[in-house]
């Protein structure tokens, strides 16, 4: 069975209010697509890129009911984090997988996600840990002069804010003004101290999926940034985001005999 | 009327170079990682070759992402405030589209409209424009559908045509006419305007239609259908050559600040939330409305324009694909 | 003639153990360099790593951050706190190409005021020939028309 089948069964057994998959976009490109009725459902599919946890904290999806959702590894990270995060509730998501054969799985529980997960080792995508490699390669002063070319062209149009499943804060800290901690305007400091919070606010809840880094209109690698605060999280203290639905978060925990080298 | 001349590739370099003798500095499309963005140049060889469009719009060179409105020091009982001048220098913007061009009028409609912005004009009078026309398209284009086109003089001061011995060049303004003047020898009088390499755009809606329509259309669930995707960032208006939407920024401490304009975006959920906590665009089905009927309603009949020059930059841009012709298309059926 | 390049150094110090640590250093006596500006805050949980960013785009050529030590906290872990977001967001600066080498962390205590006066003496010595952090400094008006 295919998505569009199953989308159709979904909703027509009213088990849920919309199905959230990928339809064919502008210039052979995919897109998400929502499908409240089985006449839509038919051009829903699986192939597609951007994370589709992003939408289930939106209020207007939140007003749907009950979705299900096309889900990738990422997107299934990005639910068991948000329900980590109380954000969304093991009942009102169902994850719909793809299985070897082509058929179409529901994920109902929190743990039928684990489970899945467990099967395939989360890894930066290739072209990703390449670059990475590459700037750590690079001399610290090498590195500032790229970041520093890279964020002069990013016009704060918060792209990767938007498209980031974690980044659900009604009130993001860039939105308070009292005070107005990070600078709005994209000028060179406010755009170094805006990238730099974001990647610290993800530390140890990103799922690595890379859609800000996609999303981003003028082509700036920003998703770099979180996937080394995630890599730096997992490899000093050994917790993952989206691992599973018990909140385990790297920030608001600690060990006694954590081993730093480079505190005197 | 357009005076007319012939302009053959290599005469570029003397083109650029008579520019440059004049002061001024030259932005054209550059390559970086497929895709285009304007950046100073130096020469031709440096301009872009195959490009459809550049990702940001020219609106940068007369309404730049952060400007500077002024500066003020403190001290004890006193402060002392310094009026921004605009730093305006004399630029010529070369290579972009003629739907581009298009769109500084819809920007001159509002800086210039019950308050003359004195940032906007200073740089608007020291820029001129070197169009070029289309030779190709991409499925986000529809500059046909709302009174453009590929080979259009509309906000060009030169519009230069690619042609089998090199360009048309057309001269639409007076700016035009002196950059010709400053390297007379390279452009030669033509009778007759050979546009045929320029591409053809057939129209995908009916503008004109959907306008009259949309004061019936504003309580149709149409909007929040079609804006379910959208995610709610500013990428469309930030990309558009004629949104002029922006902020303005104080960043002060106890003894220094300075007040900055900043673009904004209608798409953000906070653009219209009140002191009160009462926000009249709370969902982003009524966001996106607003985008639509400000550039097809209002514009139209506070400025006799559209909002809107039908690059598809903002298709481009967006992140989860809001193509705008498509959801023209389907409000029109609506 | 240009006066010599002295660093400005920022201090975020626990109030429990380096700020009265510190207090010991002045009480013993023991002189030491004087380019350190002090701020003192309940405990080094709180500092939030946006005050180093804060504090280099405020002039700062160096910065020094100390608490006490693990296990010594007043508020029983704000230093285990501190310390993983210390590790997260030191390799984030390093991967962002901020220079590290200008930030010094340390656990001092109440009684370390012999202590305090060697880590500033070194830090500013250190500091004051890497010459000033102009790279940062210059971020203050870039990008701005």
């Amino acid at each position: 069975m295919e998505l569009n089948e199953k989308a159709k069964q979904l909703l027509e057994t009213g088990d849920v209010k919309a199905v959230l998959g990928f339809e064919a976009g502008t210039q052979g490109g995919r897109r998400p697509a929502f499908a409240r009725s089985a006449a839509r459902a038919e051009r829903l599919s699986f192939e597609g890129e951007q994370n589709l946890a992003s939408y289930v904290t939106r209020k207007e999806v939140k007003r749907l009911g009950r979705v299900a959702v096309a889900a990738r590894p990422p997107v299934l990270r990005a639910l068991l984090q948000l329900m980590a995060e109380r954000q969304v509730k093991e009942q009102d998501v169902l994850p719909l997988v793809q299985e070897a054969d082509g058929q179409v799985r529901e994920l109902a529980t929190a743990q039928a996600m684990e489970e899945y997960l467990a099967l395939s080792p989360q890894q930066i995508p290739a072209a990703d840990r390449e670059l990475m490699d590459k700037l750590a390669a690079m001399s610290q002063q090498e590195r500032w002069a790229y970041w520093q070319d890279q964020l002069s062209r990013c016009i704060k149009c918060y792209a990767c804010r938007s498209s980031c499943p974690m980044c659900y804060c009604e009130h993001c800290t860039m939105d308070c003004n009292r005070p107005q901690w990070v600078p709005v305007p994209s000028h060179a400091l406010g755009n170094l101290e805006y990238h730099m919070t974001r990647a610290m606010h993800l530390a140890g809840r990103c799922v690595e999926c890379g859609d800000c880094g996609r999303a981003c209109p003028v082509g700036i690698p920003i998703h770099l940034l979180t996937f080394n605060a995630e890599e730096s999280v997992h490899a000093q203290f050994g917790q993952r985001a989206g691992a599973s639905a018990k909140l385990d978060y790297a920030l608001s925990t600690f060990r006694p005999d954590d081993k730093e080298t480079f505190i005197r | 009327m357009a005076d007319m001349y012939q302009l053959s590739s290599a005469s570029l370099d003397g083109l650029f170079a008579a520019l440059a003798a004049d002061g001024r500095r030259i932005l054209a499309p550059t390559d970086r990682d497929g895709r285009s963005e304007l950046n100073p140049v130096t020469s031709p060889g440096q301009v872009a070759k195959d490009y459809i469009q550049t990702t940001l719009s020219a609106k940068e060179v007369v309404f730049p992402k952060v400007e500077r409105l002024l500066s003020y020091t403190l001290a004890p009982g006193q402060v002392e405030l310094t009026d921004a001048e605009p730093a305006a220098r004399p630029t010529v913007v070369f290579g972009i589209r003629p739907c581009e061009a298009a769109g500084f009028q819809a920007l001159d409609a509002v800086f210039n409209w019950d308050y003359r912005d004195k940032f906007f004009n200073a740089r608007m009078e020291q820029l001129a424009v070197i169009g070029m026309s289309c030779t190709r398209k991409d499925d986000a284009c529809f500059c046909t559908s709302v009174g453009g086109a590929p080979g259009s003089t509309k906000g060009s001061d030169l519009l230069l045509t690619p042609t089998a011995s090199g360009y048309l060049a057309e001269v639409i303004t007076d700016k035009g006419r002196a950059m010709v003047a400053l390297a007379p020898g390279l452009f030669t009088p033509v009778a007759a305007a050979d546009k045929s390499m320029v591409v053809e755009l057939p129209a995908a809606l009916d503008q004109p239609a959907l306008t009259a329509k949309l004061p019936a259309l504003f309580d149709s669930p149409l909007w929040a259908d079609q804006a379910l995707r959208c995610v709610g960032c500013g990428a469309c208006a930030f990309v558009c050559p004629t949104c002029v939407c922006f902020d303005i920024q104080e960043e002060a401490d106890a003894k220094a600040g300075r007040r900055l304009r900043t673009w904004d975006s209608c798409g953000y959920s906070m653009f219209t939330l009140h002191a009160s906590g009462h926000n009249p665009r709370d969902t982003q089905g009524a966001r996106w409305r607003q985008r639509i009927y400000h550039k097809f309603a209002t514009y139209p009949d506070r400025y006799g324009q559209l909002g809107c020059v039908g690059c598809g930059k903002c298709t481009r841009a967006c992140p989860v694909d809001m193509n705008l012709k498509e959801h023209l298309v389907e409000a029109s059926q609506a | 003639m240009t006066e010599p390049f002295e660093p400005k150094i920022t201090a975020f110090v626990c109030n429990w153990c380096t700020y009265a640590g510190a207090d010991l250093t002045g009480t013993s006596r023991i002189k030491y360099q004087s380019n350190v500006r002090v701020l003192r805050l309940p405990c080094t949980g709180r500092i939030d790593f946006m005050l180093l960013a804060k504090a280099f785009a405020r002039g700062a050529d160096g910065i020094i951050i100390s608490g006490c030590h693990p296990n010594d906290c007043h508020y029983t872990s704000g230093n285990y706190h501190a310390r993983r977001r210390w590790m997260i967001y030191r390799n984030l600066m390093d991967f962002m190409g901020i220079d590290t080498g200008r930030i010094t962390f340390s656990w001092v205590s109440a009684a370390e005021g012999a202590k305090w006066a060697e880590l500033v003496n070194e830090v500013t010595t250190g500091i004051r020939a890497m010459g000033p952090y102009t790279e940062y400094k210059q971020l203050a008006d870039a990008g701005v028309e």
